[in-house]
């Protein structure tokens, strides 16, 4: 029942804090410590004590964070395992990165509540203290279903539905062409199954997508305010924090010239990335933010190009507009209330473009929904519509429904019932670990409800 | 009572088709076997359709010859028409099936039955079985005898409490023409075991001399028909085609006009019929749409005019019969020999047994086939052959056989069974099986041979036979995993043939034939030994060949699976003691008894939170064990 596998899951909230653990239980918490966790003094890890030093890919080198580690070997420690926890910094992708590298290194996503229940089996505390944890884990889900109900009981169940509804009915038709043969219910119809594969192929993947979107909602995005010197950043970047008073956090930039602010657009969560002004220079500190500020740009998921209405496109603005090019660009016309000379070169292309006066705040309401609408489908949505809830596991899941959907695919072309049958049955194991469980009695019903079958 | 002085080893209780293989099987394995009978006329009679076999079912049968059962034997032996199904698609989901002469089938069992060492054959009806205390005894007849055993294994069919309809009529009878068992199945009630009702049905038998055939679709076998047995070579009987016909518009509205009369829809019949053999009535009902439904006229046999049209079965009155199947096109002037009818019958819920088929409650009885809520002829053969197998293990003093769901259809119905009890007559599916890949028609041997020899029901001449072949097998698949392919202009030119170019030079005939282009004949193009090679074992090496990628990912799924399996809960197991579980799975689990963790994992309703629970209690009490110990 319970292979003592190695199991890793982030410990501490979803969404940006000051430290993220990730914590990882089993046999292999020490080996995978020691493969991603280099201490600033030598001698490894001794049990129960924190060393400092960095969490680093060991394939490509790159240092991922700095970062806290502690090992507490069995069994000492919460499950009577090996447990190993990294504190690092709390940015949702130094969190992702650690647990990935623990995952690529023979770790397992852990379940929900694995920890304790590992806990429990290795009898570090009785059935009533189990309980008593499980029923604390489940007060928490509960409190975040709560959060999520309208997307939960909307989109997220509903599609998941919809999927496992498609898949079983992709399976009844398999199944009934495998075992009534002699029974008049057409031949093979593979167009069917194909349509209907392909059906949770595009719901399966619009989920995901909305997953990717739940990720935006609730972690954040990043917006690089990019512009010449002079062409009101400043003022613009000050508006938007007037505007907003629920200012979550105030982080020095890691450069000089950097400035990082997180403010919420109509729920959204937007780290603000203040840049240094660009434009030609020799001075050899200027250049140095200017490249900062240009390496920026392939990170941030969306740039904001600040423009000049009431002076002419300039050499710097094409140093600009050549680096944006290919990425997520929305153009902000700013000093709107002065006569316009710009005239933006033909063929540049932005994802939107706004009008606005910084110093009165024309347009920065328009702004802010320019960008929490670029991102989330529904830009008035309530900030509780997200997938909060075994995000990796919910996706863990739809991936492996995904993947199992195009062997099927594959498998049209020759026409291999019996393999596409294991295919879909994997598929509808996936799903079905999402939501609950689909029994052979459901395939059956759905066979008997839907052909005339017997003799 | 009068006590007959001789102590059986087994006492088999009704000779249908699970009777007969578990007297079999435990006479052969050196049991004193008596098999008890209302009717010795009627031995291994197919009440129903008279063809044995079909999708799952035919997997059942080669399960049941692998281990040294009779069925395949004796279809093949009888057998009018034999076809293999979904020959098109893949090897795992292909299936034999057979027309039987039903005489001669029933003819040629009893005949087997009688030459058997160890089995005597005995006519009586079995009113209640004979107990000391808690302790079985041996089984009272109704004729006021008393005959004694060890074990006992009940194999009632359809007829505890048989109740047959036809229109709003309905009379007592375990078969049209047979007299019911009455009295077992309140007895086996106040024994304490739950007894429910079920229904099932079959088709008028009609004259084939008033059929028009020259209208009808022919449809014939196979040429050359392919036996069942693995031990055997050729059939011999004479073959003979059915005839496919179709319902019409008129047909459904003189089935909806007598509707009034049905005494399925007028709510005389209470027990649950199958969803996957409904009457003509619940067709007609349920899928209002479909212009027309199928049948298959499949004769009796070879010396009768008898004919049986399958998927026909109907309870309703016999005028509406008439009209009915007169209505259907070439049967204009069709006449009933035997009525249509329905037939309601007792069955004791299956939950209430082993995996060995011996009852939780009366140690050393057992029950076998539709008694036990299953329908079908291959079913309950396998049931009977695994009861028999083991009531004489358990004769011997030995541990019984389970087979597992990885390993057989039989043990994935076993398991369905004993796990989840059933509420309706259980037909086998293939969809049932969850390693299907697995359990093919064409490796049953591979699979259960080994077993059936040592368990001594398989003989040593048919055991060679295997041996030799399993041999084969293992050779050739070597040989062909190191066999490469040197790309001489033949060889470029056969596969070029095949569809394939550019093949490398060194290729191995192994990876050749993993190609979707090529198959094993393919290769006896250039390869000498491919050509001689026997046609069995060249079907085993092409088939472990090109399925090695999903056959290696459902044994790795088997291999997640073993652990929990094989981890068995203790009868004494007090569900009450364990804390933590809820009520409903405490009830669920008390209800049930699994045998082992695995079967607990498939109940429904019990958690992974009440698995582990369950796993920590039951290693607390082998811990406990040790310390005793």
């Amino acid at each position: 029942m319970y292979v003592r596998d190695t199991i890793a899951a982030v410990s501490t909230p979803p969404g940006s804090g000051g430290i993220g653990i990730v914590r990882i239980s089993g046999a292999q918490a020490a080996a995978i410590g020691k493969a991603v966790f280099k201490p600033i003094h030598d001698g490894g890890l001794v049990s129960h004590r924190f060393a400092f030093g960095r969490i680093f890919d060991q394939n490509s080198g790159d240092i991922i964070d700095e970062a806290m580690a502690v090992l507490m070997c069995a069994p000492r420690s919460y499950t009577r395992e090996d447990v190993l926890e990294l504190h690092c910094h709390g940015g949702w992708l130094v969190v992702e990165r650690v647990l990935s590298l623990a995952l690529l290194c023979g770790a397992r996503l852990a379940d929900p509540g694995e920890f304790t229940r590992r806990a429990f089996l290795n009898g570090r505390i009785d059935l009533i203290q189990a309980e008593a944890v499980m029923d604390i884990i489940a007060s928490r889900s509960e409190a975040a279903l709560k959060l999520a109900q309208q997307q939960r009981e909307g989109l997220l169940s509903r599609s998941i539905e919809k999927i496992r509804s498609y898949l079983i009915q992709s399976l009844a038709l398999v199944e009934a062409y495998i075992d009534f043969p002699d029974d008049d219910i057409g031949d093979t119809d593979l167009a069917a199954i194909r349509k209907s594969v392909h059906e949770s192929l595009s719901d399966t993947g619009t989920l995901l997508a909305s997953f990717d979107q739940g990720r935006v909602v609730r972690d954040g995005v990043s917006v690089l305010i990019i512009g010449k010197p002079n062409v009101g950043k400043s003022s613009l970047l000050n508006c938007l924090l007037n505007e907003n008073r629920a200012i979550v956090t105030h982080i020095p930039g890691t450069t000089r010239d950097i400035i990082e602010e997180t403010v919420l657009f109509n729920g959204l969560a937007v780290r603000l990335l203040d840049s240094a002004g660009i434009r030609q220079t020799h001075d050899v500190v200027e250049t140095e933010g200017i490249k900062r500020t240009l390496e920026k740009i392939p990170s941030a998921d969306l740039v904001l190009f600040v423009m000049d209405t009431s002076s002419p496109f300039s050499a710097e603005d094409q140093l600009i507009l050549d680096a944006v090019a290919g990425f997520a660009v929305m153009a902000v016309f700013n000093k709107c209330d002065l006569p316009r000379t710009l005239v933006v070169p033909d063929g540049s292309s932005f994802n939107a473009q706004v009008s606005i006066t910084a110093l009165s705040g024309d347009g920065i309401a328009a702004l802010k929904n320019a960008v929490s609408g670029y991102f989330m489908v529904d830009a008035e949505r309530d900030t509780r519509d997200i997938v909060a809830l075994s995000r990796a596991r919910h996706r863990d899941a739809l991936v492996s429904t995904e993947q199992s959907l195009l062997r099927t695919d594959d498998l049209l072309t020759d026409g291999h019932l019996e393999l596409m049958a294991v295919e879909l049955r994997d598929a509808l194991a996936a799903v079905g670990s999402v939501t609950g469980q689909t029994t052979p009695d459901d395939i059956l019903d759905a066979i008997f409800s839907s052909f005339c079958i017997g003799k | 009572m009068v006590t007959y002085e001789r102590l059986y080893d087994v006492i088999v209780v009704g000779a249908g088709h699970a009777g007969c293989e578990a007297a079999l099987a435990s006479a052969r394995m050196g049991c004193s076997t008596m098999l008890l009978t209302i009717n010795l006329d009627a031995i291994a009679l197919m009440s129903c359709n008279p063809s044995i076999g079909g999708l799952a079912k035919g997997h059942l049968v080669k399960e049941i010859d692998a281990l040294g059962g009779e069925m395949a034997k004796n279809i093949d032996a009888t057998g009018i028409q034999f076809r293999i199904l979904n020959t098109r698609k893949g090897p795992a989901v292909r299936a034999s099936r057979a027309q039987a002469d039903k005489q001669l089938y029933r003819l040629r069992m009893k005949s087997v039955l009688e030459r058997q060492l160890n089995l005597d054959l005995k006519q009586g009806e079995v009113t209640a079985l004979y107990l000391e205390g808690c302790e079985l005894r041996g089984v009272e007849l109704r004729s006021g005898m008393r005959y004694l055993s060890k074990t006992v294994i009940v194999t009632t069919g359809t007829f505890m409490r048989g109740l047959i309809h036809i229109g709003l009529n309905h009379y007592p009878g375990g078969r049209a023409g047979d007299q019911p068992s009455i009295g077992l199945s309140d007895h086996l009630k106040s024994l304490g075991f739950l007894v429910g009702r079920l229904k099932t049905g079959t088709p008028a038998r009609l004259d084939s001399r008033s059929i028009d055939f020259s209208v009808l679709e022919e449809q014939r076998g196979d040429d050359p028909p392919q036996p069942f047995s693995f031990s055997a070579s050729a059939i011999t009987m004479p073959q003979i085609p059915c005839h496919i016909a179709y319902t019409n518009h008129h047909s459904h509205d003189i089935i909806r006009s007598g509707l009034d009369r049905s005494p399925l829809y007028s709510g005389i019949i209470e027990g649950i019929g199958p969803r996957y053999c409904p009457s003509i009535e619940d067709k007609v009902v349920r899928f209002p749409e479909k212009d027309r439904h199928q049948t298959f006229i499949e004769p009796e046999g070879i010396d009768t005019i008898e004919v049986y049209p399958s998927g026909m079965s109907t309870s309703l009155p016999v005028d509406v019969q008439i009209a009915f199947y007169r209505s259907i096109v070439g049967l204009e002037r069709v006449e009933i020999m035997r009525p249509a009818y329905a037939i309601e019958y007792d069955y004791v819920d299956p939950i209430q047994l082993h995996s060995s088929l011996e009852t939780k409650h009366i140690p050393n009885l057992y029950h076998a086939g539709q008694i036990n809520g299953t329908s079908g002829y291959e079913e309950a053969a396998a049931q009977g052959l695994m009861a028999g197998i083991n009531a004489a293990l358990r004769v011997a003093g030995q541990e019984p056989l389970v087979l597992g769901r990885s390993q057989s259809y039989i043990g994935v119905m076993i398991d369905d069974l004993v796990t989840l009890g059933t509420k309706e007559p259980y037909r086998m599916f293939t969809s049932r099986a969850e390693y299907r890949l697995l359990l093919r028609e064409d490796n049953a041997d591979m699979r259960l041979r080994e077993i059936g020899y040592r368990l001594g029901i398989v003989s040593d001449e048919e055991y060679q036979l295997f041996d030799a072949k399993r041999a084969k097998i293992t050779a050739e698949l070597q040989r062909i995993s190191v066999t490469r392919l040197a790309m001489t202009d033949h060889e470029t030119e056969v596969l070029s043939h095949c569809g394939l170019e550019d093949v490398p030079k060194g290729i191995t005939m192994e990876q050749l034939l993993k190609r979707t282009e090529i198959s094993y004949a393919d290769l006896a193009e250039f390869d000498t030994v491919s050509r001689e090679t026997d046609a069995k074992v060249a079907e085993q090496v092409e088939i472990q060949t090109k399925y090695r990628g999903y056959i290696d990912r459902q044994m790795e799924q088997v291999e997640r699976s073993k652990k929990m399996e094989s981890v068995r809960i203790p009868d004494e197991l007090d569900y009450n003691t364990l804390q933590g579980l809820t009520t409903e799975v405490r009830e669920k689990l008390a209800r049930n008894r699994p045998d082992t963790l695995g079967q607990a994992s498939r109940i429904p309703g019990v958690t992974p939170a009440a698995m582990s629970l369950l796993t920590i209690a039951l290693k607390a009490s082998v811990w406990k064990g040790a310390a005793h110990s």
